[in-house]
């Protein structure tokens, strides 16, 4: 442990590992970008980012020593004898090597900056070493994230033969203008995807309705009222987040498709609230237990029903509540496929995740299919960014189904 | 004179339950009707010969038309059955003669007439049936006739039995699931997935976590980015994972190849045992953001104090990790573990949708679907639930045991 902690030894390890990293995100980066050959050259990586880390550690704080280091990294890599092998044309390569150069001199630094003038200790190790796998951590997450919502929306701007040719050219020809949308304006005049879209929002917001009309009253009387049964209650609404739904999808499939509400919107609207109100019942009773009792039983002291003060006081102090209560159950409703895959066949009355299984097959385009994947996760996004702060209450507030 | 408290339920207590009974009355009813009435049809399909065709009953059929001309004219009634194989009872045809028309000559002896009305009782029409009336009529115009005809439409009611009310019962739904390996299997992909999909997205999260438990800018544009995979439709992310990682024109290959690192695609999705592998990794993408955002929450309400204590003591970074994060969220890492154990047992949707339960990664709640409307067997589909079930219900023993001493989640 003492030999890794000598500070040339720290910085050659270090700088080796993170121009790996940095190279091999570079190279995936400006494929994906300009869909040309990018590789990482994974020994010369080592080699390189080894001496730069070993020749930086004697040299921190010296801007000039870095700049130096900067030069030589872009003068190799334009050379195609460094850390990145390019293959495209000299400006798309330039800009590799340029990126590549400048974010691993900055974050190298960053990262070994504690290593000053002799070997570290142990706290300062650690500290170098957490600093390498934070960058690596954000790195890797927002790679992983970004990726295939990248590859979703470049795809539904392509076409087919274009990306047979070059699965990884995701750049976008701006000349082509409006026709770069052509398989959303197909998808909505050919696909019926707006009136999709109605249905998938129309049953949602009545699905939160509903949803709220059932769980209000009864997440009041588990949170606040007593009566015998009262624990054991609050218990089984839990339970209920354990049964599987294909498990109830399927005599739920028998029953509508013996009385004909198999296919239609009622019969969708009569199944989907029931999956979310135990989930918005034991968030809210969460809730309405965190609220003050004193308040409400001052309205009953002065003469208010039992109703009139959830409707008159607890509703109004538990906006918050209700506001992400209704957002997640809306996420529920709007993301909700399987219910709609067994129960829906018309295609008239699809949801648009119906819809969006329904371009499934070999004869539709896949640029169709990505663009129906989109047109379905841009408003839950716009909805989730716009009102992130109550989302992510109410995804924590009821440990919530998943 | 002491005051003595009330024995017994006071009236006010009394009308308090009943309000609290008669708020909860329509959640434990419509939940009821849609969670418990399923469950309790569950065990009743899985001991019950059914197939998907069995959903639809069989029905008599009637047409009617005028046939012959003149003297020999003829209403004939021409009758089906719309099942092959089963057979329906008590047929009876009932249908209105209008006014011009006159019945002469003798009726069939099933039938009989009452004033305008026909009725004809045809006993038991076999699976596959076909049967032919003939009610010899005179009728001053024949298309006259044949218009008021139409006008009214012959009735036909019969009985059939309805597999799924009937006293049949058999064991072959179950004899059929656990029928030699492939119950085992199915068992085994289901556990694989459980445990690595679940364990898998609790240290991702955890990581997440860590990265994000410090203040700096973007911090809430990072948070929002990584809660991405949970929030989109899982239908959207599945098939974009589906192009993403296609075996001939996915860009995941051709960067591979590219890269160097394979000479030829992998069908990823399409081939033991990575398939398996992938969607797994699928399910640890989609639902790390809910651990993480968990976890995140528990981590920014430890008290600083103490890592103040610690820093003074000398701790290194890793040793405060060590020694004082991990075991302030124990807790909740255990709770998150028996959640997610218990809903990715569940999970159908994603494997559904990414591989369709092929290449070795039919989970048991696939098999539901596999059994129940590919083979076309509801009976076999309902006893795979009844497993699934009896499985769930040892999982949630452990999670109540459990859950009383973690109380606050």
């Amino acid at each position: 442990m003492t030999f890794l902690r000598q500070r040339y030894v720290t910085g050659a390890l270090i700088g080796a590992l993170w121009l790996i990293v940095l190279s091999t995100t570079i190279a995936v980066a400006m494929s994906f970008v300009t869909g040309d050959p990018f590789r990482p050259d994974i020994l010369l990586s080592l080699a390189l980012g080894a001496l730069a880390g070993a020749f930086l550690v004697t040299g921190l704080g010296h801007s000039a020593v870095s700049w130096i280091a900067a030069g030589v990294m872009f003068a190799l890599t334009t050379a195609n004898f460094g850390p990145m092998v390019m293959e495209s044309s000299p400006i798309y390569n330039g800009i590799g090597a340029l990126l590549l150069s400048v974010s691993f001199l900055i974050s190298i630094q960053k990262i070994l900056e504690s290593c000053g003038f002799q070997d570290l200790n142990k706290h300062e190790w650690e500290d170098v070493v957490i600093r390498f796998l934070t960058g690596v951590g954000y790195i890797f997450f927002t790679a992983i994230v970004f990726i295939p919502f990248y590859v979703m929306v470049m795809t539904s701007l392509k076409n087919q033969s274009e990306l047979i040719q070059n699965p990884l050219d995701f750049s976008v020809d701006l000349s082509k203008g409006l026709d770069l949308f052509r398989s959303y304006t197909e998808l909505f005049n050919d696909f019926s995807f707006g009136n999709y879209l109605l249905t998938s929002f129309f049953i949602s917001v009545l699905t939160v309705f509903i949803t709220l009309a059932f769980s209000i009253p009864g997440a009041y009387a588990v949170a606040r009222l007593r009566f015998r049964g009262q624990a054991a209650f609050s218990r089984s609404i839990l339970l209920i987040y354990m049964v599987p739904m294909i498990v109830l999808a399927l005599p739920i499939y028998i029953a509508f498709s013996m009385t004909g509400l198999r296919n239609s919107i009622p019969g969708i609207i009569m199944i989907y609230p029931v999956t979310t109100i135990p989930v918005a019942l034991y968030m809210l009773q969460g809730y309405f237990r965190g609220l003050p009792g004193e308040i409400e039983e001052a309205g009953l002291m002065d003469g208010l029903g039992r109703l009139s003060v959830i409707w008159k006081i607890t509703l109004p102090l538990s906006l918050p509540a209700l506001a992400s209560v209704s957002l997640y159950v809306f996420m529920i409703a709007w993301n909700e496929f399987l219910l709609a895959f067994m129960l829906l066949d018309d295609p008239s009355k699809f949801t648009l995740t119906r819809g969006i299984a329904s371009l499934n097959s070999s004869e539709i385009p896949r640029q169709h299919l990505m663009a129906g994947a989109v047109i379905a996760t841009v408003p839950i996004m716009v909805i989730f960014l716009g009102l992130e702060r109550f989302m992510t209450k109410g995804l924590t507030a009821g440990s919530v189904k998943g | 004179m002491q005051a003595t408290p009330p024995i017994g339920t006071t009236p006010l207590a009394k009308r308090e339950a009943r309000l609290a009974w008669g708020l909860l009355s329509p959640t434990i009813i419509s939940v009821t009707l849609v969670v418990a009435l399923p469950l309790l049809a569950i065990f009743w399909i899985s001991i019950k010969p059914v197939s998907l065709a069995d959903l639809r009953p069989p029905v008599p059929n009637v047409r009617e038309d005028v046939r012959g001309s003149g003297d020999e004219l003829f209403i004939r009634y021409r009758l089906r059955n719309s099942s092959q194989d089963k057979s329906i009872s008590d047929v009876i045809l009932r249908d209105t003669i209008p006014d011009e028309v006159t019945i002469t000559g003798a009726l069939p002896e099933i039938c009989s007439l009452d004033e305008t009305v026909l009725s004809c009782d045809l006993g038991t029409l076999e699976g596959g049936a076909s049967d032919q009336l003939r009610i010899p009529i005179t009728a001053a115009d024949e298309e006259a006739t044949e218009q008021a005809l139409k006008g009214s439409k012959p009735l036909i009611s019969g009985d059939s039995e309805n597999i799924l009310t009937n006293t049949d019962f058999t064991l072959d739904n179950f004899a059929r699931v656990f029928d030699g390996r492939e119950f085992w299997e199915v068992l085994w992909v289901t556990l694989f997935y459980t445990i690595f999909g679940t364990i898998g997205a609790l240290v991702v999260g955890l990581f997440a976590a860590l990265l994000l438990n410090k203040e700096f800018r973007g911090q809430g544009i990072l948070r929002g980015l990584y809660l991405f995979p949970y929030v989109a439709p899982v239908i959207a992310v599945a098939f974009s994972w589906l192009i993403l990682f296609d075996p001939f024109s996915g860009s995941a290959n051709a960067l591979l190849v590219q890269m160097g690192a394979i000479d030829s695609s992998i069908n990823f999705f399409g081939e033991r045992p990575q398939a398996l592998i992938m969607v797994t990794l699928f399910e640890i993408w989609r639902y790390f953001p809910l651990s993480f955002l968990f976890i995140l929450a528990r981590m920014q309400s430890i008290d600083t104090d103490m890592y103040e204590a610690a820093d003074m003591d000398g701790a290194t970074p890793f040793q405060k990790f060590w020694y004082l994060s991990v075991p302030q969220l124990l807790g909740i890492l255990s709770v998150l573990f028996l959640l997610r154990f218990i809903w990715t047992f569940n999970k159908f949707d994603d494997i559904f949708l990414l591989t369709g339960g092929n290449a070795g990664t039919r989970t048991l709640t696939v098999n539901v679907y596999e059994q129940a409307f590919a083979v076309s067997n509801i009976g076999a589909g309902a006893a795979v639930a009844v497993v699934i079930f009896c499985c769930l219900l040892g999982f949630s023993f452990f999670f109540f045991r459990f859950m009383s001493k973690e109380e606050g989640l």
